[in-house]
C-alpha cells in the first residue's frame, strides 16, 4: 500500500510534465490544425537557456525560471511572426514540415552551443521525503507537481476570465467570426505561440533535474505528450492535462506492478495507448461532440 | 450630403469566376437599404467586398473615407458590423461570451441597451449558443453586432432557414433600432416582399450587376421586380 501511494505520486509528477507539454501542443493544434513537432525541442532549447543563466550569470534557480518563462513566451511568439505566419496561406502539412525542420535546428543548435554532453540541472526542491502514515511523499515529485499544476492553472484563469482569453477560444473556434468582431486573430497566434512555449519550458525545468540536461532531453517527454493528448482528444486542453496524469500514473503503476514492464518499455506502452486509443476511441476521452442545431 | 457608405464601379471575383462588375451604391446616414437579387446574383459578395473578406477592385468609402484597410478586422474597428451568412454565432461558447466578444473593441459595453432590445438573453446567458434556434440564434448575433456601436449594420440573409413568424420578429429589431438607434442597415435578402416592407430604398442586383434601385415604394410598383422577386 506504502509502494502503491509512492508510486501514484511519483506518477502524478511525472503525469504533469507529459500533461504541461501534451496542453502546449494542444493550443496549437486547437487553433491552426498544426502539430507542433518541435515543441519539445523548442522546451529543450529554453531549459538551456535557464541552465545557462543559473551556472554562468548567477541567477537562482526561481529568477531564471521566471526570467526563462519570458524568454520562452517571447520566443514564442517571434517564431510564429517570422516563421510560421509567412506559412498561414499553405498546406496545414506545410506548417507540419517547418516544425520538423524547426525540431533538427534547435536540437542541432544546442549541441552547437552547449555541446551535447550530460549537464546536471539543479532542482529547486529538496531530495528529502515527508512521511505520512508511513508513505514516503518525494519532495521533489511533489514540488515537480505543484508547479507544473500552477502553471496550468494560471493559463486556464487567463482563457476563463480574461477578455483577450475569450477571444483567443472564439479566434480558435471561428476565426472569420472572430475577424468581424475586429479581432486581430493573427496576433492572438502568436500569442498562442508564446504560451505554449512558456508551458513547454516548464516541463523542460521541470525534467531536467530528473533525467539530466541534454540536447535529446524532451524526445521521449514528447512522444509521451503525444500519447497523453490523443488520449485526452486532441481538441481538448482539460483532456490533455489529465491525459497526461493518467498516462505517468498508468506508466508508474505498470512498471511497479507489472513485472515484465521494464523502463525499456515504457516508450512502447505510451505508444501502445496512443494507438489503441486512435483505434477505438480518435475522439479521445475528453474529444465532445459539440451540439448544433440550425 | 457625404453617404455613409459609398460602393463605386466595385468588382470582385473568386479566383476565374467574376462576382461582380461594377457595383456602385450608397447607404445614408440611418437609413435602411435593401439588396436584392437571386441567388448567385452577387448580394453577399458585395457585403463582402465591403467588410474585407473577398479581395475587390473599386473604391469603398465609409463616411467619406477610404477604409484604412481592407481586412476584416480593421474594417470592423472602421464601424462597419457584419452578420455574415450562417450569422457567424460561436457555438460552443456561451451566449453572454457572445456578447462579449460583440463587444470586444468597445471599453465600456453597454449591455443594458442591448438587454432592452433582447430581455430574453438574459435568462439563456449561461446556455451553449448552439443550443438556441435559428432564429435566436439571429437575434443573438444582431446583438452582438449591436453591442460594437457601430455605423452601419450589415445583414446578410437574416430570414434564412427562419420560419414566417421568426422572420418578421427578425426585422421588426432590426427596424427598431434603425429607426429609435439611428443605425444605418444594409440587408442582403432573398425574401424581397419582408425587406422592401422594412427598408426605404433598394438595390435589385443581377449577375453582378446593379439592374433597378429606387425607394422601395418604387420597387414594389415596379412590374419587372414583381414578378420576378415578389411573385404577383
Amino acid at each position: 500500500m506504502q509502494q502503491f501511494f509512492q508510486q501514484l505520486v511519483s506518477g502524478l509528477a511525472d503525469g504533469a510534465i507529459f500533461g504541461s507539454l501534451a496542453l502546449a501542443l494542444v493550443l496549437i493544434y486547437k487553433a491552426t490544425e498544426v502539430i507542433n513537432f518541435a515543441q519539445g525541442e523548442m522546451a529543450m532549447f529554453t531549459t538551456y537557456i535557464s541552465w545557462s543563466l543559473i551556472t554562468h550569470h548567477g541567477f537562482s534557480f526561481w529568477e531564471a525560471f521566471f526570467a526563462t518563462l519570458l524568454i520562452a513566451f517571447v520566443g514564442g511568439v517571434l517564431l510564429q511572426r517570422t516563421l510560421i505566419r509567412p506559412l498561414e496561406r499553405a498546406s496545414v502539412l506545410t506548417t507540419v514540415m517547418a516544425t520538423i525542420a524547426l525540431l533538427v535546428i534547435f536540437n542541432g543548435l544546442a549541441a552547437w552551443i552547449w555541446s551535447p554532453q550530460l549537464q546536471f540541472f539543479p532542482s529547486p526542491f529538496p531530495t528529502t521525503s515527508w512521511v505520512i502514515g508511513g508513505v514516503h511523499i518525494s519532495k521533489q515529485d511533489l514540488g515537480t507537481f505543484g508547479v507544473t499544476i500552477g502553471c496550468v492553472f494560471v493559463l486556464w484563469l487567463f482563457f476563463r476570465f480574461t477578455k483577450l482569453g475569450l477571444a483567443m477560444r472564439a479566434g480558435a473556434l471561428n476565426p472569420a467570426a472572430a475577424r468581424l468582431l475586429g479581432v486581430r486573430t493573427s496576433w492572438l497566434l502568436a500569442l498562442g505561440w508564446g504560451f505554449a512555449a512558456a508551458l513547454g519550458a516548464v516541463s523542460g525545468m521541470m525534467v531536467a533535474p530528473t533525467v539530466f540536461l541534454t540536447p535529446n532531453m524532451m524526445q521521449a517527454v514528447l512522444i509521451y505528450a503525444f500519447a497523453a493528448a490523443v488520449l485526452g482528444g486532441l481538441e481538448s486542453p482539460i483532456g490533455a492535462v489529465v491525459g497526461g496524469l493518467a498516462l505517468g500514473v498508468m506508466l508508474n503503476m505498470l512498471g511497479t506492478y507489472v513485472h515484465p514492464v521494464t523502463s525499456e518499455l515504457r516508450l512502447p506502452v505510451a505508444l501502445g495507448v496512443l494507438l489503441v486509443v486512435l483505434l477505438i476511441k480518435p475522439a479521445g476521452l475528453f474529444g465532445r461532440v459539440v451540439v448544433r442545431r440550425v | 450630403m457625404t453617404p455613409l457608405l459609398e460602393l463605386s464601379e466595385v468588382s470582385a471575383r473568386y479566383g476565374q469566376v467574376a462576382a461582380l462588375h461594377g457595383v456602385s451604391l450608397t447607404v445614408d446616414e440611418g437609413e435602411m437599404v435593401a439588396l436584392l437579387g437571386a441567388n448567385g446574383a452577387g448580394k453577399t459578395t458585395t457585403l463582402r467586398a465591403v467588410s474585407g473578406t473577398v479581395r475587390k477592385s473599386g473604391d469603398v468609402l465609409v463616411a467619406g473615407k477610404r477604409l484604412r484597410r481592407a481586412t476584416p478586422e480593421s474594417v470592423a474597428r472602421d464601424g462597419v458590423a457584419h452578420v455574415p451568412e450562417g450569422r457567424g454565432i460561436f457555438s460552443e461558447l456561451t451566449v453572454w461570451e457572445n456578447l462579449r466578444m460583440g463587444a470586444y473593441m468597445v471599453r465600456r459595453p453597454d449591455f443594458k441597451v442591448v438587454l432592452d432590445y433582447f430581455p430574453w438573453l438574459e435568462s439563456r446567458r449561461n446556455q451553449q449558443a448552439g443550443t438556441l434556434s435559428g432564429g435566436e440564434q439571429q437575434m443573438l448575433a444582431l446583438a452582438r453586432a449591436f453591442l460594437a456601436r457601430p455605423r452601419l449594420l450589415m445583414l446578410d440573409e437574416p430570414s434564412l432557414g427562419l420560419a414566417p413568424l421568426v422572420t418578421r420578429e427578425v426585422f421588426r429589431v432590426v427596424s427598431d433600432l434603425n429607426e429609435k438607434e439611428g443605425l444605418a442597415v444594409l440587408v442582403v435578402e432573398q425574401n424581397a416582399a419582408t425587406a422592401l416592407a422594412a427598408a426605404q430604398r433598394a438595390y435589385v442586383l443581377e449577375t453582378g450587376r446593379v439592374v433597378v434601385t429606387g425607394t422601395a415604394d418604387e420597387l414594389r410598383s415596379n412590374d419587372a421586380v414583381r414578378t420576378a422577386y415578389l411573385g404577383y
